[in-house]
């Protein structure tokens, strides 16, 4: 078997006394959808820093199609294929939706210390700009400034940008955190298209989506993973319903 | 619309700028030619402080440094013998940019208060450097011998081809300024100062383009720098002071930060209030800082910006 798309192992985060990721192991393979549930306070989002690049483990590593990307920050972890979307909707709020999407393109269409030609007309950055946009159905919003689109909205721009950087992999910290029962439909119609096409890690506490995105499971509590499976051994462990299904429903 | 109205306004400005020779000219008050060189001067170096401040959210509080490097590069080889602006005025902004490129690299590690605190440090040590060279007259600073001397038509000391020098060369910093702001480079620094967090998560690593515009504006602060040693014919280290650095910051502000005509307002704005008020009382500061005080308030994106309407940012 080829080695997975994502491997983490024995990571380690600590904040003063609390440890947040407590020597986590996981794997992602290329093309699986993998979901990180846990009750609040779980580490979920901490782990999702240290992939991503915001965070340095204290211990740890974390391999990227092969390679150790553990000290790597952010950007250059993008430039390798890692996207995310963040909790907290971050949006670049005082651009207009397309010219958003426009500079994800932009980060991976080379340098840009290009300092003549406008950007606002440069069709290599617009175009695929606009079709992203269009395949996360934002198609008729593209001038609409980010920070005024509505919630759900902003959401669905931030999945855009995320795939505009053409990732390997999409790590998804609660896309559907805020979400009314119409919009995470919605989300969830788009990110099962997208998972045809993508790996993805995501975490999630609507139960529903994780349910009907993932192919395998990870619970975490208190830091550590608890448990990876299918949904079914998942949704029929029973320590796991101890853990979180049992409160959560 | 609101960009038309922009638009329309800018035109006339440059026309108002370039009439002003005429005008006065026709009414013998050659003191408005010189008022009005003065404060484009000093428009040419807020608005290379606004690349940074308003366009990246680099609060730079010791801009006056370039201004001070860009004058003793115009008066040092003048004390030597040589007043060839051409030398003259790319040394203002080489040692400028060198210098920005210097304080930059250190200066962007840190943020927030800490970068207002590190750049306005760094002002001030070249302020007292300039202080204890007694070879460039030290606390009292320098006499120009004479202004930079171009050959040909362009002759400085003629009152109004140096204005027009001033007027050409404020008008090409606000073209490439716009040029650059609008482009890949201008994006990318807009795009840190919206959302650092995002950006970088969408691949950009923001210091290098920071540090880039903090060179330029340092440059085109430079060449300020080196206007304004011809304007005043005399350099002294009060040049790069705190205070010045302040004022070209209050000028950006009042004019409409992260916009191209606001600093230019903010500039006018700024000087003639200086001029009118200061005949008035020396504590001309009492009016402007209350005035300053509703502008934040009241107009966050300054004169110019409640002049045109709309949020200019996004332009």
């Amino acid at each position: 078997m080829a080695d997975p798309l994502l491997e983490v192992r024995g990571l380690r985060k600590r904040f003063g006394g609390l440890v947040a990721t407590d020597d986590v192991d996981l794997d992602a393979g290329e093309g699986e959808t993998l979901a990180v549930i846990g009750p609040n306070g779980a580490g979920k989002t901490t782990l999702i820093a240290q992939l991503s690049g915001d965070l340095r483990p204290d211990a740890g590593v974390i391999r990227f199609a092969g390679e150790d990307v553990t000290r790597l920050d952010a950007p250059a972890r993008s430039a390798r294929g890692l996207a995310r979307s963040f909790q907290i909707t971050s949006v670049f709020r005082d651009f207009p939706a397309l010219d958003n999407v426009a500079l994800a393109v932009q980060a991976h269409a080379g340098h840009s210390f290009r300092f003549w030609r406008p950007a606002g007309a440069d069709r290599a950055l617009r175009e695929p700009a606009r079709l992203v946009l269009e395949q996360v159905g934002l198609g008729m919003r593209a001038d609409v400034v980010a920070g005024v689109l509505a919630h759900g909205e902003q959401r669905q721009l931030e999945i855009a940008m995320a795939l505009a950087t053409r990732p390997r992999l999409l790590l998804l910290d609660e896309p559907m955190a805020g979400m009314g029962a119409e919009e995470s439909q919605q989300m969830i119609r788009l990110l099962g298209t997208l998972k045809r096409a993508h790996t993805i890690v995501l975490v999630e506490h609507d139960m529903d989506a994780v349910f009907a995105l993932a192919d395998r499971i990870a619970v975490m509590v208190y830091g550590r993973v608890i448990a990876v499976g299918s949904p079914e051994t998942i949704r029929a462990s029973a320590e796991v319903r101890r853990a979180y299904l049992g409160e959560a429903s | 619309m609101a960009s038309r109205v922009r638009a329309v306004t800018a035109v006339a400005g440059a026309a108002a700028l370039a009439a002003v020779p005429v005008v006065a000219a026709a009414l013998q008050e050659p003191f408005y030619l010189d008022l009005v060189r003065r404060v484009m001067i000093f428009a040419i170096a807020a608005v290379s402080l606004d690349l940074i401040l308003g366009y990246g959210g680099m609060v730079s509080f010791g801009h006056a440094a370039y201004l001070g490097i860009g004058a003793y590069a115009v008066a040092v080889p003048a004390l030597h013998g040589v007043h060839s602006g051409w030398l003259q005025w790319p040394l203002a902004m080489g040692v400028s940019a060198l210098a920005a490129l210097v304080i930059g690299a250190i200066s962007l590690r840190t943020s927030g208060v800490y970068f207002i605190m590190i750049t306005l440090a760094f002002a001030q040590m070249l302020y007292y450097l300039g202080i204890s060279i007694e070879a460039w007259g030290g606390d009292d600073g320098m006499r120009l011998a004479r202004r930079s001397r171009f050959g040909g038509p362009v002759d400085l000391a003629d009152p109004y081809v140096f204005y027009y020098v001033v007027l050409a060369l404020l008008l090409a910093v606000l073209a490439l300024g716009h040029r650059v702001i609008h482009a890949r480079f201008g994006m990318v620094v807009r795009a840190a100062r919206s959302n650092e967090a995002r950006a970088r998560a969408i691949g950009f690593s923001p210091f290098r383009y920071r540090l880039a515009a903090f060179v330029m504006a340092g440059a085109v602060c430079g060449l300020a720098g080196a206007l304004l040693a011809n304007q005043t014919e005399y350099v002294t280290p009060g040049f790069m002071h705190w205070t010045r650095s302040g004022d070209i910051m209050v000028m950006v502000i009042l004019g409409g930060m992260g916009t191209f005509v606001g600093p230019v307002a903010g500039a006018v704005a700024f000087l003639l209030l200086e001029n009118v008020l200061s005949a008035w009382t020396v504590h001309w500061q009492i009016i402007l800082g209350p005035l300053l005080i509703l502008v934040v308030l009241y107009a966050r994106r300054g004169l110019w910006g409640a002049v045109s309407g709309g949020s200019l940012g996004r332009g």
